[in-house]
């Protein structure tokens, strides 16, 4: 059970109150959150306005190690407006997340890289995220990707067919 | 699965090593909640998972004062591998010899595969067991549960 709900503080694309919610746990350094990238992108598509799409932080900091620095450019673009643009960036780009190519990132969608350097050197963005993590942590998230389907923990396989089958069944 | 002891029962008394040289007595932290983490083994896939997990949170587990031990029938030196192959930030203590005595007295001991289950249990600062959880062997259980028995804990 997702135990805080969704609300306009969020990252969220499409309706908050469109008839199927889809929350993800997620981390921009996990191979595992990168196949889903596509598929929920892929999901998105096919069922458009029934369902909205929300990111959450859970960056597994030990394991890897740019990961945290990946969710805080996230939110720092995000205090721009272009939060999606640089999540989709950020898994396009997940072989390489070291502080040169988040620059670069930034940089592309027109956001200073000094900024975005000066903010990960204060970790302007940290409380966001760690937020987002114990949430997270509350709610039993246990890996990445871990997802939430209006509320309830969605353990099925990350495909585009199991997915859109318990998003049918929702909608 | 095995029969994991209650909340209520007097956590037994165990003394194993955490490094070669060094041993760690559960009565040397009375006073202090304990999170005691059975695994099974150091570098399954999803103990791994778990044991990152738990290490993400132990700026959480700290606000309660409490210490997380990780435990498991690997030796010393395969504990150190792991921790530092993880990065892990707590101490993982070594059920090895006598093999898994401890996991036994918990009643988190696996006959069949000789190794501990994935049993959790939040030990308060006398000594005993506020809470236990035992979890199947392929599931990660999270952290959440240890966080509600920490909060419940008195004050």
């Amino acid at each position: 059970m997702l135990k805080n709900p969704v609300t306009a503080e969020d990252h969220i694309q499409g309706d908050i109150n469109a008839p199927v919610v889809l929350v993800e746990y997620g981390d921009y350094e996990c191979p595992h959150c990168g196949h889903a990238y596509p598929i929920i992108k892929a999901v998105q598509k096919k069922f458009r306005k029934q369902l909205a799409f929300v990111f959450r932080n859970f960056p597994l900091n030990e394991m890897h190690p740019n990961a945290e620095a990946a969710a805080e450019t996230a939110e720092f673009a995000g205090a721009a407006g272009k939060f999606w643009e640089m999540h989709d960036a950020l898994f396009e780009n997940q072989e390489d997340l070291e502080l040169p190519n988040l620059l670069e990132m930034a940089k592309a969608l027109k956001l200073s890289p000094e900024k975005l350097q000066a903010a990960l050197a204060s970790h302007e963005y940290q409380p966001r995220v760690r937020s987002d993590f114990q949430g997270g942590v509350r709610s039993g998230v246990n890996g990445t990707p871990t997802l939430f389907l209006n509320g309830q923990r969605y353990d099925g396989d990350v495909e585009i067919e199991e997915l859109s089958a318990a998003i049918t069944s929702l909608a | 699965m095995a029969q994991i002891l209650k909340p209520g029962t007097l956590a037994p008394e165990f003394t194993l090593p955490v490094t070669a040289d060094q041993k760690l007595s559960l009565s040397e932290l009375r006073g202090r909640p304990v999170v005691l983490a059975f695994y099974p083994a150091d570098f399954s896939p999803v103990c791994g998972d778990e044991m990152a997990l738990f290490n993400e949170i132990l700026p959480d587990f700290q606000k309660y004062n409490a210490e997380l031990l990780g435990i498991s029938v690997d030796g010393v030196w395969c504990h150190d591998a792991f921790a530092k192959d993880r990065h892990l930030h707590f101490p993982l203590l070594a059920d090895f010899e006598p093999k898994g005595k401890v996991a036994r007295a918990y009643g988190a001991y696996r006959d069949a595969d000789g190794t501990s289950e994935r049993a959790l249990f939040v030990i308060d600062a006398k000594g005993v067991i506020a809470w236990s959880y035992l979890s199947p062997v392929a599931v990660n259980p999270g952290a959440d549960g240890i966080l509600n028995a920490l909060e419940s804990l008195p004050k």
